[in-house]
């Protein structure tokens, strides 16, 4: 937050400082000296933007303008245009997406308007690495009126009455297990945040502790509180290098302000905080599983009962929620629970953070209210399928959610009614997926991730998807047989039913959902040995269509096998004996020139 | 590693079994995997079967057994990565390097893991090389990306 | 004592007890591979897998790992539990057909067809080896190693264990190499036998009599293609 007139904000989230952004920021800085601006103008590192697909983003306060895709070697010339010239380039604007304001505010791009912040309402306008950016924007105030105000169960009723689930995937009432909790019977209790997100595709998590780790730590002292815990963890993924370091830091700093510690500002109660990061399993997102990777084991669920809340860590009690929970914590605080609760809808209350990402035009982090639709988030913030493809899927819920088709796309966003759908919450990952996207493909893709990162102890679990994944393998090889599809229901309902932790439990439903909803697409494979999304290898055939070709030779430059011949200007030719079927070709092609032929003639018919 | 690093480590993460992951870590990054030497001497001093800490080293799949190469390729197939086209990369860096994902090249330059989603999917597909991000990779960009690693293209054979 | 529903029946055990040492105890069979009185109780093979029923929510929990609590209803033998469970010996006996076990099995819960790929592997990976070695023989040698597509059982490093005494306990309670069934010829006749178990009435195993003059035997029914449905 700047004291100068002017605060240019770069965005350091992993997408941006990926590209480069932290070099954009030393350039502006630089550019701003040299110019001697540098009195007027201040240059501050920000948490994620959100609008990830664009790049490296600034931002520009007060005009609340959004500039991206910028270069470090365009800063001088920028610096020169907008603030000594006062032109605005419009180049660099983020278009509002309706392409009729030509300066937009950033409220006017679609891709904001539509949403509520909540947890992310400080993204953009703090750096995540300073805790007095923090308090200056009410934070810690939750924490001080809690400790001043609130006996630890006026907390959890004030939880209880905001009507917030756990954010984590199943919903679970939050203040209902903090309750739970604190009357279990035992003195010494454990709080856990899970941070080990590992549905991939999905980054909400990482997200929220790199932009605003303070609001974790200080729902989770606020949580401790309410249950009486006097140590936590944060159980976080190690293949979030910034956001360890974020938080790493962020706890330091609380603990030099006495906000983690002996005595927490200076009432009776104390509370440490400690990171362990995970090595890279994503059942450690199990609960059970993740307590005993802190303990130092092998990461592998046990049977619940006992639930982690009467027997978890060392088998004392212990509450686990997961970032996204926690984070919503003080802002229910502060609020109250009656503002929460007025937001979303009758059984699901409060915002939910989603990761838009795969074949949408807006890559990012959204935050809209429970009970918008999901054809709201994908084409009004999404923006729609790029390019002029057709929307076919979305999978929400992680690779043990569903994938539901367009006719779906009407329910409102809500716990129990994905769950109805055959999909879920989850965490909050939403993968758009277009026509060129095959449904089998897809389901054997999840089913060989989840297989191979089952822990294995399950017969159900460990068999049901390998033996899953064996008849998806010869379906999109164009081996399968009909009754094949009755084997795959069978073995979808053996690993659905007799496995024990929720990582088995759900691992059919990419197998499960695409069969409800996508059956047709099985049957061409099966019956007909067509892959209509031109994805199967075994089942395509890349073939010129002479009528097409111009012969500019780009197929030719980008088959990786030398498959592809032809002088300039004429037609070219593929050699199918040496064709490996990378759709190089098919996805550089600008006159739609390659193709399967019988695949169109079939599902034309 | 010498005894008194990796005593350090051992007391450095409390000299429990709860920091073992911790310690584990620590000597993964430093020597790049974990030597039967490195585990034994855990082992002894810990108190905990040898067996038992090679299930837990082979069950994480940050933890590696065999040294890896001077170069580590990790390239995402996170489910982003994977609708944008990231097995086509994958399979195109296994060709050019001539190894397999979860393999070394014989030389030592190189070693191609996988890794389910880095968590920046709007620059999917992703290649990671010694932890600096390459976005929106095709097929085409694959040899160039290499090269600033030391890979030596193969002359492409003429076509007519 | 803990009170619960037992396939309709009122029952009580002691606080501790899991479901399947209650079914036992109360005479309702249920079938078990990688559970062994004298080994921990791991839930991996998920053969002993009952039903509890609550309204009309029902949830399906391996009975060897699930503590008996007040007001369980708890089926041993529902038609989904049939169903699922004749899915996981099928699949069992696609692994491993030599496993004279795992053939018993398909014999007394009627698995007369096999709709996966027939494999040879001598490993079902239940782990009763590696509980053996380091529970009752304190060989600390053998263990689960890696996960999902890479689990196995080997020793550190895969070298010779020094610990390791050959005392033999793991293969004496392995039910793959135990005892082998030489029935099936693989290539020619496919992975079911059925030579040997076919002849048994599954009380006899149960009871070590039979029990033949209670008719219509509960046993015996599940043996055979009908699930017992509501006569429990």
């Amino acid at each position: 937050m700047g004291s100068k007139r002017t605060t240019i904000y770069v965005c350091m989230g992993t997408s941006c400082d990926a590209r480069k952004s932290r070099r954009l920021q030393e350039a502006f800085s630089r550019a701003l000296k040299d110019k001697g601006l540098h009195d007027e103008i201040d240059v501050s590192a920000t948490s994620c933007l959100g609008y990830c697909d664009e790049g490296p983003n600034i931002l520009i306060e007060p005009e609340n303008l959004m500039y991206h895709n910028l270069n470090e070697e365009d800063v001088p010339f920028f610096i020169e245009e907008h603030f000594i010239k006062g032109n605005r380039l419009e180049n660099y604007i983020l278009a509002p997406g309706n392409g009729e304001l030509k300066i937009p505010d950033m409220t006017d791009i679609n891709f904001f308007k539509h949403q509520r912040l909540v947890v992310l309402r400080n993204r953009g306008r703090l750096e995540p690495d300073s805790i007095d950016e923090y308090i200056a924007m009410d934070g810690y105030a939750a924490l001080s009126k809690v400790l001043e105000e609130y006996t630890p169960e006026s907390i959890i009723v004030e939880i209880i009455d905001s009507g917030l689930r756990g954010r984590g995937g199943a919903g679970f009432p939050t203040g209902r297990k903090w309750q739970i909790c604190r009357n279990a019977p035992g003195n010494e209790k454990y709080i856990v945040c899970n941070a080990d997100e590992g549905d991939p595709g999905a980054f909400m998590d990482r997200s929220i502790l790199e932009s605003d780790p303070h609001a974790v730590i200080e729902g989770m002292i606020i949580g401790a509180r309410a249950i009486g815990a006097n140590q936590g963890f944060v159980y976080i993924r190690d293949e979030y290098p910034l956001a360890v370091q974020r938080i790493k830091k962020a706890i330091q700093q609380a603990e030099d302000y006495g906000l983690l510690g002996d005595h927490i500002l200076g009432s009776d109660f104390s509370f440490t905080l400690k990171i362990v990061r995970g090595a890279g399993a994503f059942v450690c997102g199990e609960e059970t599983a993740l307590l005993a990777s802190i303990e130092g084991k092998v990461g592998r669920p046990r049977q619940r009962p006992p639930f982690p809340v009467i027997k978890g860590l060392w088998r004392k009690p212990t509450n686990i929620n997961n970032v996204e929970t926690w984070a919503n914590v003080p802002h229910i605080i502060r609020n109250g629970a009656k503002w929460f609760s007025n937001i979303g809808t009758a059984k699901s209350k409060g915002t939910k953070i989603f990761s838009l990402v795969g074949k949408v035009t807006n890559t990012g982090l959204v935050e809209v209210p429970m009970g918008i639709t999901l054809r709201e988030v994908i084409f009004d913030i999404g923006a729609g399928i790029p390019g002029d493809k057709k929307f076919k899927a979305v999978q929400i819920g992680g690779p043990s959610g569903g994938c539901l088709p367009d006719k779906m796309l009407d329910i409102p966003i809500d716990y129990d009614q994905l769950v109805q759908a055959g999909a879920m919450m989850g965490s909050g990952g939403l993968i758009v997926m277009d026509e060129t996207t095959c449904m089998v493909d897809l389901a054997k893709y999840f089913t060989k991730f989840l297989y191979e990162e089952s822990c294995g102890k399950c017969w159900s679990c460990r068999e049901g998807l390998r033996r899953m994944l064996e008849i998806l393998t010869k379906i999109t090889e164009g081996k399968a047989k009909e009754e094949d599809l009755d084997t795959l229901r069978d073995l979808a309902e053996m690993t659905k039913y007799a496995s024990m932790c929720g990582l088995g439990q759900t691992a059919a439903n990419p197998v499960l959902s695409t069969l409800k909803y996508f059956e047709k697409e099985y049957i061409l494979h099966v019956r007909y040995k067509r892959c209509p999304a031109k994805v199967c290898k075994a089942l395509i055939n890349f073939y010129v269509i002479p009528e097409r070709c111009t012969g500019c030779m780009r197929c030719v430059a980008a088959c990786p096998t030398g498959a592809i011949t032809g002088p300039r200007s004429e037609p070219h030719n593929i050699d199918q004996s040496k064709c490996i079927k990378c759709r190089a070709c098919y996805e550089i092609c600008k006159f739609n020139a390659i193709e399967d032929v019988i695949v169109d003639a079939i599902v034309i018919k | 590693m010498e005894a008194t690093q990796l005593e350090q480590i051992v007391l450095e993460n409390g000299a429990s079994r709860n920091g073992i992951i911790a310690m584990l870590q620590e000597i993964q990054s430093r020597e790049n995997y974990l030597s039967e030497d490195n585990l034994s001497y855990l082992s002894d001093r810990l108190d905990i079967p040898l067996i038992d800490l090679y299930g837990i080293a082979s069950f994480y799949k940050s933890f590696s057994m065999t040294p890896v190469g001077d170069n580590i390729i990790h390239v995402c197939l996170g489910t982003a990565c994977h609708v944008r086209g990231a097995e086509p990369i994958l399979e195109e860096i296994e060709r050019k390097l001539d190894i397999k994902a979860g393999e070394t090249t014989p030389d030592n330059k190189f070693t191609l893991k996988t890794v389910n989603c880095l968590g920046a999917c709007a620059l999917g597909p992703i290649v990671l090389i010694n932890g600096r991000y390459f976005g929106n990779t095709s097929m085409q960009k694959v040899t160039d990306i290499l090269q600033q690693y030391g890979y030596i293209a193969e002359v492409a054979p003429e076509t007519t | 004592m803990i009170k619960f529903k037992l396939n309709g029946l009122e029952v009580q055990v002691e606080e501790g007890t899991t479901l399947l040492e209650a079914a036992h105890f109360y005479g309702f069979p249920v079938p078990t591979l990688c559970y062994h009185e004298g080994l921990s109780n791991w839930g991996g093979c998920r053969l002993c897998i009952v039903e509890l029923k609550q309204g009309n929510q029902s949830r399906i929990v391996s009975s060897c790992t699930y503590l008996a609590q007040n007001d369980l209803n708890v089926f041993t033998n529902s038609e989904k539990v049939v169903k699922i469970r004749k899915t996981i010996i099928e699949t069992m006996l696609a692994t491993v057909p030599t496993s004279k076990i795992v053939q018993d099995l398909a014999s007394k819960y009627g698995v007369h067809r096999v709709r996966v790929a027939v494999e040879n592997k001598d490993c079902l990976l239940c782990g009763l080896c590696t509980r053996m070695c380091i529970e009752q023989m304190d060989g600390k040698a053998i263990g689960l190693v890696g996960r999902g597509d890479s689990l196995k059982i080997t020793t550190a490093f895969d070298k010779r264990s020094d610990t390791c005494r050959l005392c033999g306990g793991c293969i004496y309670i392995c039910p793959a190499c135990q005892i082998r069934c030489i029935g099936p010829n693989i290539e020619k006749d496919g992975p079911i036998c059925n030579a040997c178990a076919n002849l048994e009435p599954p009380c006899l195993d149960q009871f070590e009599n039979m029990m033949c003059y209670m008719d219509p035997c509960v046993a015996c029914e599940i043996g055979t293609e009908k699930p017992v449905k509501s006569k429990l």
